[in-house]
């Protein structure tokens, strides 16, 4: 992909190629199992407590801007602190990473479960209640799946941001990839730091290009209408209004 | 809950309130750390989001807008702890500048993100009536633009020094001083009411960094684009 790098000061080069061999089947491969547990649990923890949450948050208004003040005050909280903080209750266990992930999870989540469904156009609600659908049926069957889009956005931003945040784990010893990033600062040698980061990313995006496939997959309707205005695309912009 | 209690009972021993490793000590070398590493990023990340907002028309317009919106994808995938590690393993451990640079790294996509989504999406009809007026172009970026923008910007910038912020603790592992330096320390010594007491004084700093924002944009956001919106 790039160019083969190297450090300039001394002799020891970026990767050691056969370092990278001798560690492929242990250290790596076990990370990498460790990692995919650590940040796909909490995406499917999350979503399974957003969508409900999300819902009621629509349908009471007065509520959301309680969760709302919350999740935004939640995201703001650095994971280490939560992990520290976590460790005197759950020890040194998984669940030490999976439950502050979930509740990253969640606020970005939830105000996509509300957005989602608040952007269902009122006159397709209301076409919904004439063709004599009762409230359940709307919400499964017309609701949730024209909301899918940008709940899947959510998603895609959520199980991004938790593979990358994963590793932050390794500063108390739970943190599938980020480990190697230990082994390379105590041994004062980049190859293992440098494969760490690149396993991260291609994580990352290989997430990211397989939720967007299923994205695709589930919404039909929003390629057709997308492909006319597919030109330039507007940039999403982070960290929503007060 | 007892441990919560036993780290609210650290805050109250004497030694944490004086030297170099108190509290008031901690608290300025991490605010000091944040507000350089947020200085230099609103430094590179403001004026190239406003001037690539501004230039809208022509292909290059859509291919700069491609890459900023990819920025901040690719920035939210990109390991914090990592680059930290890498950035000091390839210099020398320790220095506050190997460790400023993935600082400002992370934090650039959002206020460019948010800067140049913000300018571009000021109404085409609010920049001809500027021009109408026979304002010129740095002076419809500047006078227009940027106020309407001001929301999204103030967005961005929240989130950068949130960010920022949370990079600096846990910069503490590669040498840097800060609130961090309770949390590693403490872990290191297994003196969990260090660690918990550093990780809810960095709970506390990341609470106010959000009322710092949110008293700056009754501030400055012109009341007539907070009531439009």
């Amino acid at each position: 992909m790039s160019p083969p790098l190297s450090a300039p000061a001394d002799a020891e080069p970026l990767i050691r190629w056969e370092w990278i061999e001798r560690n492929l089947s242990d250290d790596i491969a076990e990370g990498l199992r460790e990692h995919l547990i650590l940040s796909f649990t909490p995406v499917l923890l999350g979503l399974a407590v957003a969508l409900p949450l999300g819902i009621a948050c629509a349908r009471w208004r007065r509520v959301y801007p309680f969760v709302l003040a919350a999740t935004s005050v939640l995201y703001a909280i650095p994971a280490i602190a939560l992990f520290v903080v976590l460790v005197a209750f759950t020890g040194l266990t998984y669940s030490t990473v999976i439950v502050p992930l979930t509740l990253y999870t969640l606020s970005v989540l939830v105000p996509a479960v509300v957005d989602g469904l608040r952007s269902v156009p009122d006159q397709v609600r209301q076409s919904a209640v004439a063709m004599g659908f009762g409230p359940l049926r709307r919400l499964v069957r017309v609701e949730l799946p024209l909301a899918l889009g940008v709940v899947m956005a959510g998603l895609r931003v959520a199980t991004v941001s938790n593979i990358s945040l994963v590793s932050v784990g390794s500063l108390i010893g739970i943190g599938g990839l980020g480990d190697l990033f230990v082994t390379g600062l105590q041994r004062d040698f980049p190859t293992p730091i440098v494969v760490g980061i690149a396993s991260i990313i291609a994580l990352a995006l290989v997430a990211d290009v397989v939720l967007l496939a299923v994205q695709r997959a589930l919404t039909p309707w929003e390629r057709a209408g997308r492909g006319r205005s597919a030109a330039a695309p507007e940039p999403e912009p982070v960290g929503g209004e007060q | 809950m007892n441990a919560i209690f036993s780290a609210l009972e650290w805050f109250t021993r004497a030694q944490q309130w004086s030297g170099p490793d108190g509290i008031p000590n901690r608290v300025l070398e991490h605010v000091w750390y944040s507000l350089l590493g947020f200085a230099l990023t609103v430094l590179i990340a403001l004026p190239a989001g406003l001037v690539l907002g501004h230039l809208r028309r022509g292909r290059p317009a859509q291919i700069t807008g491609f890459l900023v919106t990819s920025s901040a994808n690719a920035a939210r995938a990109l390991p914090t702890l990592g680059l930290l590690i890498l950035a000091v393993v390839l210099t020398s451990a320790g220095d506050l500048v190997p460790i400023l640079i993935p600082l400002v790294v992370l934090a650039v996509p959002p206020v460019l993100v948010n800067t140049y989504a913000g300018v571009r999406q000021v109404e085409a009809g609010l920049r001809d009536a500027a021009e109408g007026m026979g304002m010129r172009g740095r002076q419809v970026l500047l006078r227009v633009e940027l106020p309407v923008a001001l929301p999204l910007i103030l967005a961005g910038m929240r989130t950068a020094m949130i960010q920022i912020v949370s990079t600096a603790t846990i910069a503490a592992y590669v040498g840097l001083g800060g609130l961090g330096r309770y949390i590693v320390d403490g872990y290191a010594r297994q003196d969990y009411d260090s660690m918990a007491g550093g990780a809810l004084l960095v709970i506390a700093l990341a609470v106010a960094v959000q009322f710092v924002f949110a008293g700056l944009s009754r501030l400055v956001v012109s009341p007539g684009v907070r009531a439009g919106r």
